[in-house]
């Protein structure tokens, strides 16, 4: 980017300085004795023209909207159109979430984002003893078609898109979602959303795992083929970095694990037969967002162009739009403090900030008191204003990628990406992702890192305001949302009655099917779709499958 | 809990008993000695498997699935699953049970997860203490699980009636296991993640070395070697029954008679020597004695060789020993 | 007699599977010289105690970020009574509302850390109160 002569001359220049006016300083005051970024890159004093003497601004930056789309994936960002402000939400009956729901779309809230108790997530009922404690806790407790009508009664769906939280179990749940919108008279082609549906991430770290790593991968890519075909603007997965960031990992590691990941669903698909141009535009993902601005603009950044690379490179992708990294972002829950929660406000704020200066496409604010408890309607809606006042007051949405051309962004962007594509070849040469998975390396890795970061907080050595440093005594919280346990009783009578009332004879068809077509190579889409309109639970149509594929045992490892 | 009877709990097979025995074991409480000597009696009836490989074959998965097998023929299993300490802290991560966790209800599995510490020889020891505890307590099947490495763990698996040596592609281990002298003690081998790359010719190389060995030693028992995806829950059954036909050739052929036979002797002196190592151990660093005799012998006022000698003949005099 | 060791079950009840802090805990008590059994993802309270049992554990530490630590922490406790086990510390984390400490300490449950404590405190809590057996 910079001639040779010029950059003699800055290196001279820098070096005069560092053992001139800088030294001068340092001999008076020492400096901190962290400095490095948050996921402990080091850094400089100073960074000029000559750290990035290697940058080409055509091949490495180029233009939003293109080839390798490191400023961004459209051409004019938020100067068009905001990014999609997605609220994660659900609790207790659907009954209630569906309130909260009509409540945020009132707020002016653009997208919906689905949490389904964790019952749903592993592929139980209510009533399952598995289930106990469990019902309505962190998200929806959906566990047939009947509470998937009353989750998006009065909300159409096929103007609002929906995000949906659920992996292992995601063909299920969008089987339900399809009906009910069919149901609405909304035509699957209008109907458009995310679904997760990222189960590598469940069994490296998220824990919401059903089956062994081939067959509940198999359904995954069912799923992707099956909307493909038929429901055109989903987007079937959601390649999530998010939980591998909560778990401890790195920016970089987050980034390249996550891309891991995608690699392998790609190749999944690829080995279905679907061409790489049909499946790779509707392959999203989902980031984390934590407090060191800088280096989170750098992460967006050097993800859209890793991404791009491989898409071009490796699968061959010829539409711009497989190569284009497109991702919801959650500010991060863990960085979020028990202590002085009023804080989180300002920490949600700098991520949101960073999100946007990095160029995303969704966004989740965390709520301020989300490390005590579930989210309060009144944080809720300081998350969703910290959105909106980024939007619209913080000048960052004005122009394109505002950071670019920073010696310093810069940099980390190039070191962020180097060691992304350092992590992947390594996986590569342990024969791909799913057998750096199965012996542990990822896991490990991440863990390591939250050691790593455990201690620096432990000793010190790294400031945590409220956790290490100013420090200060406060009266406990109250007024917090509980969910009642009485939701789970509720459940469990609903349930009860639900099953009784059901055509057992079709009900029992729609299994029967859905059993023959599972023990075939054919899409059972169709045949979930069948079951889940005739009246089949959650938690049936999920123990079809474990009687045939078996359970996924987990692996942990601790390093 | 002082008046709780202990000996009696454990023949009921009481996991509590059972349990807090292990632990005295571990301590090397004295506790643990007279609740040993009255349990004897009532040992010898369990059948004792042990599984070895090195950190990342797959055997606690197999453990569980050789377990899940034995459930199904009603058999009860105890478990003895053994990690290795840390030598800088003397902590232990214990990561076995999270691969048993389907048994985890089951009253006819017990499972004990122990940590290597910093036994003296004396692995081998405590864990034939643990075996005999679960024996004494009704169990069917004692399964020994522990890493192949090093002489203490060679040692481990002497306490078993039938050993499994797995291996794994890609981990390179067949030459390492074979200088560690864990290749001489298999009865089967077991080639697990056989959906591995490399599979194979992993076979086809162990079951090579097999015959070898068969026709220079005209072996009686030729270990069979089993093809398992332990994951996937493959090979289980042939395992087993490859576990069957050790069992009914030692039996039929007097092989077992004689390899507990063995085994007491071995285990006889080697709890002498133990004991008498405490002692004199305890006496010597008591009273700074033996910090003494260093300091002498590095001022070579004296040599190993005569303290060995002086101290031996203090406790066991010369007239004894012959 | 060899030196005692104490004996730690790390567990995780419920169907939460956010284990970052189980795990770096299992660590970090390893590191402090304790025998850590970490039982995994998806404990009931019967498979928890269960394990305390059958390791004749000294210490249990649940963790529960998904809101169930009023059902599961005092069920544990009360199982590990019900089992003889009554000299087994109960120790707890995740995310646990202050206000819900008292209730839980009255159930048998010595002491909730919640998010940001140190992790000398939790070891030092542990060391200071483990019982003798």
């Amino acid at each position: 980017m910079f001639d040779a002569k010029e950059l003699e001359k800055i290196k001279a220049g820098k070096k005069k300085w560092s053992e001139g006016t800088l030294a001068k300083t340092l001999s008076k005051t020492p400096e901190k004795k962290v400095k490095t970024t948050w996921s402990g890159i080091p850094v400089e004093t100073l960074y000029t023209p000559a750290e990035i003497a290697g940058l080409d601004y055509e091949s490495k930056l180029g233009y939003p909207g293109e080839y390798p789309y490191t400023r961004g994936v459209q051409p004019n960002m938020f100067r068009g159109r905001f990014w999609t402000m997605r609220q994660y939400a659900g609790f207790g009956s659907a009954k209630e979430t569906n309130a909260r729901y009509r409540y945020l779309l009132g707020q002016g809230q653009t997208g919906l984002s689905v949490a389904f108790h964790l019952p749903t997530q592993a592929g139980y009922d209510s009533d399952h003893p598995l289930s106990m404690g469990e019902v309505g806790k962190v998200g929806a407790a959906i566990d047939h078609i009947g509470d998937m009508r009353i989750l998006f009664d009065q909300i159409p769906l096929d103007k609002v898109t929906t995000s949906m939280t659920v992996n292992a179990a995601a063909t299920v749940l969008l089987a339900m979602y399809l009906s009910v919108a069919q149901e609405q008279g909304a035509s699957w082609d209008k109907v458009g959303g995310t679904i997760q549906n990222d189960v590598l991430k469940e069994i490296i770290c998220r824990g919401q795992y059903i089956y062994p790593p081939k067959p509940t991968m198999r359904l995954t890519v069912d799923l992707i083929e099956f909307c493909q075909k038929n429901v055109p603007t989903w987007n079937t997965i959601s390649i999530s970095g998010y939980h591998i960031r909560e778990s401890g990992s790195t920016a970089a590691q987050e980034i390249a694990f996550t891309i891991a990941d995608g690699i392998a669903y790609a190749e999944a698909c690829a080995a279905r037969g679907i061409p790489v141009d049909s499946f790779a535009p509707r392959l999203s993902f989902f980031f984390n967002a934590f407090t060191d601005v800088l280096e989170e603009v750098a992460k967006f950044r050097a993800a859209r162009r890793v991404w791009a690379k491989i898409m071009k490179d490796r699968f061959k992708a010829k539409d711009p739009r497989s190569m284009m990294l497109r991702y919801h972002v959650q500010t991060g829950g863990v960085t979020l403090t028990a202590q002085q929660p009023l804080n989180n406000i300002v920490r949600v704020a700098l991520q949101t900030l960073a999100t946007v200066l990095g160029g995303n496409q969704s966004l989740h604010t965390n709520s301020y008191d989300e490390a005590l408890c579930l989210p309060t309607q009144g944080a809720v809606t300081v998350a969703l204003r910290t959105q909106q006042i980024v939007a619209e007051e913080s000048g960052a949405c004005v122009t394109v990628d505002p950071l670019a051309g920073s010696y310093y962004v810069e940099y980390l962007t190039d070191k962020i990406e180097a060691e992304v594509e350092d992590y992947i070849k390594k996986i590569d040469a342990m024969g791909g992702t799913l057998t750096a998975i199965e012996q542990g390396y990822i896991q490990k890795e991440i863990q390591n890192s939250a050691y790593l970061f455990q201690k620096s907080i432990d000793s010190g050595e790294r400031a945590y305001v409220g956790v290490n440093k100013y420090i200060m005594e406060e009266p406990p919280v109250t007024d917090l949302l509980r969910v009642d346990m009485k939701v789970g009783e509720e459940k469990a009578a609903e349930l009860k009655q639900w099953r009784a009332k059901r055509d057992k004879a079709a009900w029992q068809k729609a299994l029967d099917k859905l059993r023959e077509v599972s023990k075939t190579d054919a899409n059972v889409m169709p045949a979930v779709i069948e079951a889940v309109k005739a009246g089949a639970t959650v938690g049936e149509v999920c123990d079809v499958w474990r009687e045939i594929f078996g359970q996924y045992r987990p692996k942990e490892f601790i390093s | 809990m002082d008046d709780f009877d202990y000996v009696a709990e454990i023949l009921k097979g009481s996991p509590l008993a059972m349990a807090r025995v292990m632990t005295w074991l571990e301590n090397e409480d004295e506790r643990a000695r007279s609740c040993m000597e009255k349990i004897y009696p009532h040992t010898g009836n369990a059948y004792v498997l042990g599984i070895t490989g090195s950190p990342g074959t797959g055997k606690s998965t197999l453990t569980d699935g050789v377990t899940w097998q034995l459930r199904n023929k009603e058999l009860t299993v105890g478990i003895v699953a053994v990690d290795p300490s840390s030598p800088f802290t003397g902590g232990a991560l214990l990561g076995d049970r999270i691969r048993m966790t389907r048994h985890s209800a089951d009253p006819g599995v017990f499972m004990r997860s122990m940590a290597t510490r910093g036994y003296l020889g004396g692995l081998a020891q405590f864990t034939r203490g643990a075996v005999k505890v679960l024996d004494a307590g009704g169990k069917d099947f004692v399964i020994i699980e522990t890493v192949g490495v090093g002489q203490d763990e060679v040692d481990v698996m002497r306490v078993a009636d039938t050993t499994c040596v797995v291996l794994v592609p890609g981990l390179g281990d067949v030459i390492q296991s074979m200088k560690a002298g864990i290749m001489e003690i298999a009865d089967i081998y077991v080639i697990n993640k056989y959906d591995r790359p490399g599979a194979d010719q992993l076979f086809a190389e162990v079951q090579f070395r097999v015959d070898q060995d068969a026709s220079i030693k005209d072996r009686a028992w030729v270990p069979p070697v089993i093809a398992t995806v332990a994951v996937e829950g493959k090979g289980e059954d042939d395992l087993l029954e490859a576990i069957t036909a050790h069992r009914t050739y030692l039996e039929q052929s007097g092989r077992l008679l004689e390899k507990r036979r063995n085994r007491i002797n071995e285990e006889t002196l080697q709890m002498i020597h133990h004991e008498l190592f405490r002692i004199i151990r305890e006496r010597l660093t008591k009273d700074s004695r033996i910090e003494q005799m260093v300091e002498e012998i590095m001022n070579h006022k004296l040599n190993p060789y005569n303290v060995v000698e002086k101290v031996v003949n203090e406790w066991l005099p010369a007239s004894r020993l012959k | 007699m060899a030196e005692k060791k104490i004996k730690i079950i790390v567990a995780k009840p419920g169907l939460d599977g956010h284990d970052r802090g189980a795990k770096l805990l299992s660590r970090i008590f390893a590191e402090a010289g304790m025998e850590v059994v970490y039982t995994g993802l998806r404990q009931t309270p019967e498979m928890i105690v269960e394990a305390a049992l059958q390791e004749d554990a000294d210490v249990v530490g649940l963790s529960s970020l998904s809101g169930v630590h009023n059902y599961f922490f005092p069920k544990v406790v009360e199982l590990l009574k019900a089992k003889k086990l009554s000299n087994v510390l109960v120790v707890g984390g995740g995310i646990i509302p202050l206000e819900d400490i008292p209730t839980l300490k009255k159930a048998g449950i010595a002491e909730i850390f919640g998010p940001g404590t140190p992790t000398d405190t939790i070891v030092g809590f542990i060391k200071a109160n483990v019982k003798s057996k």
